[in-house]
């Protein structure tokens, strides 16, 4: 597209390295107005709920670089590395709200964990999340070779769509915005197969 | 019920909504000058009496009470009644009363607190979503409308309606529930001396977001058998239909009652989070039938609660 290159040149002077510490401003944001009343009566789940929101943004921010690229020319996959270590980071906080200020109890977290299907699932796309975020860093790559490192990534489709459905299934009720979150998911996902149809190719 | 303080105000005596603000204005100025600041709650109007089914556990806070409110019907968020809920008309409200009973119609607000006196209840409140908070309602007994109304012998349960208006009611453009909201009591259950029919709080006429004006409580269940906004109520003998089981009945059954060793599927019900308790409040066991079993227990001998969830 015809912008494209204006800002791809644009944003060759662009690093990479603040979008770290950006991207990690709002964790402190919410903690604030958490602390100061901001998130209502309820701080705790309000802080739990907007860590996951986040971190479920950063994640579907990830899976829209490649189309992106491939719709209008825009190339940001050097901020991709910065967007999925920040997804990362969410939802760890995020599990650590959860585990400290919100179950509290050990043996219930277990009990959690095994025996809720949704945090069960939520409890997996983590998992999934570990090998990726120890991975991203220009010595993993080269250690494991593209090809490895590549296919080990690809373990990105399935922890986000996991914490999409955690999102879904943990509301009462088939609620709207987390079956929206699931649908833009599975969207993007979907796309990334069609790529190699002729008429999708970047024109 | 014999002994009561009766009470020989009626609805419309109440102090219309916009001179109550307006005299709160001029008393927190004046308050603001003598004392640097005045508390709701110290502003009592409905005059309720005292109860000796009261807990003596505090009441949360005016705000607590009045801004983390589950009314879908004004959207799922639980700030979103507080913000949304305004729009509902409560002037000129009238409750259907039908089924089997003496005498049906069309009651108003006046009608249904003709005679009736109004006690304070402080009751524990515990949600299906594991968290609770203790409320000063302000109501009466639904047996003393039920008795006024004449309930027929044959009928064995108690429907209740809360109002559809999609005009006033942004969440019901959301098929998130089967509108309107619909819930039920076994007879028994509708005739204990805990069920009020509230129609405040914290000695005020109930916020639109807590179910203005009138509303169920049924503090041994789950918050959301204490259904809002009530415009029908049907006496029949078949068990009605309730919106949470409609929508999932492996998850929401018809009693509903608090019950710490029947997990919901989703999660376990033996703790709460106590609500306004800041970002450290402990987690609190969840007590059988909501602490109210020398209440209510003996409803539900020789039934098998993890059956009859």
């Amino acid at each position: 597209m015809i912008f494209a290159r204006p800002v791809n040149d644009f944003l060759r002077h662009v690093p990479a390295w603040p979008l770290y510490i950006l991207g990690a401003l709002p964790v402190i944001w919410v903690f604030w107005q958490g602390v100061t009343g901001g998130l209502g009566v309820d701080p705790v789940k309000g802080i739990e709920h907007r860590l996951g929101l986040w971190g479920l943004w950063w994640l579907i921010a990830g899976l829209c670089v490649t189309p992106l690229a491939r719709v209008t020319g825009v190339r940001l996959i050097r901020y991709r590395r910065a967007i999925g270590l920040l997804a990362f980071f969410y939802i760890l906080v995020h599990l650590l709200v959860w585990l400290v200020l919100d179950v509290q109890i050990p043996s219930q977290i277990w009990a959690d964990i095994l025996k809720r299907p949704y945090i069960t699932i939520g409890m997996a796309g983590f998992l999934l999340m570990v090998p990726l975020a120890v991975t991203s860093n220009n010595w993993s790559v080269r250690k494991l070779g593209p090809v490895r490192w590549r296919s080990l990534h690809r373990l990105t489709y399935v922890a986000v769509t996991l914490g999409a459905i955690h999102f879904v299934m943990l509301v009462k009720g088939w609620q709207t915005e987390p079956v929206v979150y699931l649908l833009v998911v599975v969207m993007l996902l979907v796309f990334r197969q069609v790529r190699s149809l002729p008429g999708l190719r970047r024109a | 019920m014999a002994g009561r303080w009766k009470n020989d105000l009626n609805w419309s005596d109440v102090t219309p909504k916009a001179a109550w603000l307006n005299r709160r204005q001029l008393m927190a100025g004046a308050g603001a000058l003598a004392l640097g600041g005045i508390a709701g709650p110290a502003l009592a109007k409905l005059n309720a009496a005292p109860s000796q089914y009261s807990t003596a556990e505090k009441p949360d806070s005016w705000e607590v009470v009045t801004t983390y409110n589950n009314y879908y019907e004004f959207g799922t968020g639980k700030e979103d009644p507080a913000r949304n809920a305004h729009t509902l008309t409560t002037e000129g409200w009238q409750v259907e009363i039908d089924g089997l009973v003496d005498k049906p119609g069309t009651y108003t607000m006046d009608d249904i607190l003709k005679g009736t006196s109004l006690e304070e209840r402080i009751y524990r409140f515990r949600c299906v979503e594991a968290w609770s908070m203790v409320v000063p309602w302000v109501g009466f007994e639904l047996s003393d409308l039920l008795n006024r109304v004449g309930v027929q012998s044959g009928a064995k349960y108690v429907a209740f309606e809360t109002a559809l208006r999609p005009d006033e009611m942004p969440g019901v453009n959301s098929r998130v529930l089967d509108w309107p909201y619909v819930e039920g009591l076994r007879l028994d259950e509708a005739m204990n001396p805990l069920t009020i029919l509230a129609t405040g709080v914290y000695d005020e006429p109930m916020p639109n977001q807590n179910g203005a004006p009138i509303r169920l409580i049924v503090p041994w269940k789950y918050g959301f058998k204490s259904i809002k906004s009530i415009v029908r109520i049907t006496l029949t003998d078949t068990q009605p239909a309730t919106s949470w089981n409609k929508a999932n009945a492996s998850e929401y059954g018809f009693y509903s009652n608090v019950n710490p060793e029947v997990s919901h599927p989703r999660w376990s019900q033996a703790s709460e989070r106590v609500i306004g308790g800041g970002l450290f409040a402990k987690r609190k066991p969840t007590l059988m039938l909501n602490g109210y079993g020398p209440q209510v227990a003996d409803l539900y001998s020789g039934m098998d609660l993890k059956k009859n969830f």
